[in-house]
């Protein structure tokens, strides 16, 4: 069999790193974001980035981190809005945005990863983003054209995982990360916990391992939370 | 300097929208006012709420000992599941949205205009931070009802003969409900009607207070 888990980070990520390259990653804000794999990128230093993530991380935490070290070039997102370090490199010119609506996004990546060049969504149409875009119309009804996402690499967060790459996802930390899985030519995966051959069901199985190619036990699970909101007594 | 009235407060604009829910009706909230919805939902309406990062049938805010850092909103606020939550991808929560499977989207806006194109993503005057899902939501859901103030800080209408501000979506608005009055539309092809006013509200001072043409 062969073999899918590795030691650490840099073991998994060596070999796969190349200034320039395009990066996709899970995540939805802080909330199921590969944590341990960016902090390995980090180290690595490697440079002009092109990543594709719906959010870009907050100053301190999750992409956020790479934004500091100056080694993201170009980000595309739909939502950008918690990261000041973002916002001046932005304003200073320094950095590349291509805003791509969230749902228009997910679709990118779903159509990339399933070898789908394009598709036709009513999203945009009439606004900026639809600028110089192809549009077509079915049905009386106005669509635009958006292509898919294929990445050289993609980075995930599962909560399972068995030796195959099969994954299983916790909650709303599935969010990008199963059409991350995807989309990448090289998929690595940090997850929570390992667990044997045959010991996830079939049928709960929310990523087949095809499309894994490399696995390791997640060592930053610090799981930052945004906007901790809570009640004072049972509804 | 003269005073306007007020009308209605933010809460009493959640409890209007909240009458527009039906029973059985799969909801998407904005972020904002649209969130306050939710605490106005009589217990004889049966809503499941859906937020578009990938969470169907939200639950009640946590106790401090519920906190779990993989249950949030799509305001990345912490929250708790119920009976019938179930979770999907994004391409699928987006799927429900553009797919026409939710009925109803109440969200806000910066501007709508008379032929019912809505801007909500871009503040005049600051970084643009990007549309997130507002415009898969005003494309996808069936029925749009926008929750705004009528005037802006600086007393600009913000119901207008045209948006002035980048666009969200076309012709997607059915419903405005302001602090003032309530516009709405029986379909997109028809222009708005003022359905009603807040206390103290005469049609007069609204159409004053308004740019965009409206049916009485």
């Amino acid at each position: 069999m062969v073999q899918k888990i590795y030691s650490n980070a840099v073991a998994a990520l060596d070999g796969h790193l190349i200034d320039g390259m395009t990066i996709v990653a899970g995540g939805f804000g802080l909330c199921g974001i590969p944590e341990t794999l960016i902090a390995a990128i980090r180290a690595a230093g490697t440079r002009d980035l092109t990543v594709v993530s719906n959010n870009a991380g907050v100053d301190d935490f999750g992409l956020g981190l790479l934004l500091r070290t100056r080694q993201i070039r170009k980000m595309i997102s739909s939502y950008v809005g918690e990261n000041r370090e973002f916002e001046r490199q932005y304003l200073a010119g320094e950095l590349e945005i291509e805003f791509s609506p969230q749902g228009t996004l997910a679709e990118r990546m779903r159509a990339g990863g399933a070898g789908i060049a394009g598709f036709y969504t009513r999203t945009g149409v009439g606004t900026s983003l639809a600028e110089g875009r192809e549009v077509r119309v079915f049905d009386s009804e106005t669509y635009l054209l958006e292509r898919g996402i294929v990445a050289d690499l993609a980075i995930v967060k599962a909560w399972r995982a068995d030796p195959h790459g099969n994954l299983v996802f916790r909650k709303a930390a599935r969010n990008f990360n199963p059409l991350a899985a995807t989309c990448g030519r090289v998929t690595i995966v940090e997850v929570e916990e390992f667990v044997g051959s045959g010991e996830i069901d079939p049928d709960h199985i929310h990523t087949p391992g095809v499309f894994v190619q490399r696995l390791i036990l997640a060592e930053n699970n610090e799981k930052r939370i945004e906007q901790r909101t809570i009640r004072a007594e049972a509804a | 300097m003269e005073v306007l009235p007020t009308g209605w407060t933010r809460n009493e604009m959640a409890k209007l929208a909240a009458i527009e829910l039906q029973d059985g009706f799969y909801v998407n909230l904005g972020i904002g006012i649209p969130t306050l919805v939710a605490n106005h939902i009589g217990p004889e309406i049966d809503v499941t709420l859906q937020s578009e990062n990938g969470m169907l049938g939200l639950g009640p805010y946590p106790m401090a000992d519920q906190v779990d850092a993989d249950i949030i909103n799509a305001g990345k606020q912490t929250i708790t599941e119920l009976p019938r939550t179930s979770y999907c991808s994004s391409a699928d929560s987006f799927g429900m949205i553009r797919g026409g499977h939710i009925q109803l989207s109440i969200l806000g806006a910066m501007e709508v205009a008379e032929n019912g194109d809505i801007a909500n993503w871009m503040m005049p005057g600051k970084m643009v931070k990007g549309p997130g899902g507002a415009m898969d939501l005003v494309a996808g859901v069936r029925r749009i009802i926008v929750l705004m103030d009528h005037v802006s800080k600086d007393g600009i209408a913000k119901f207008r003969r045209s948006c002035s501000l980048p666009l969200t979506g076309q012709n997607v608005v059915d419903m405005v409900i302001t602090n003032l009055a309530i516009f709405e539309r029986p379909d997109r092809q028809s222009p708005f009607v003022l359905r009603r006013l807040a206390p103290g509200i005469d049609a007069a001072l609204v159409a004053d207070l308004t740019e965009a043409h409206f049916e009485r």
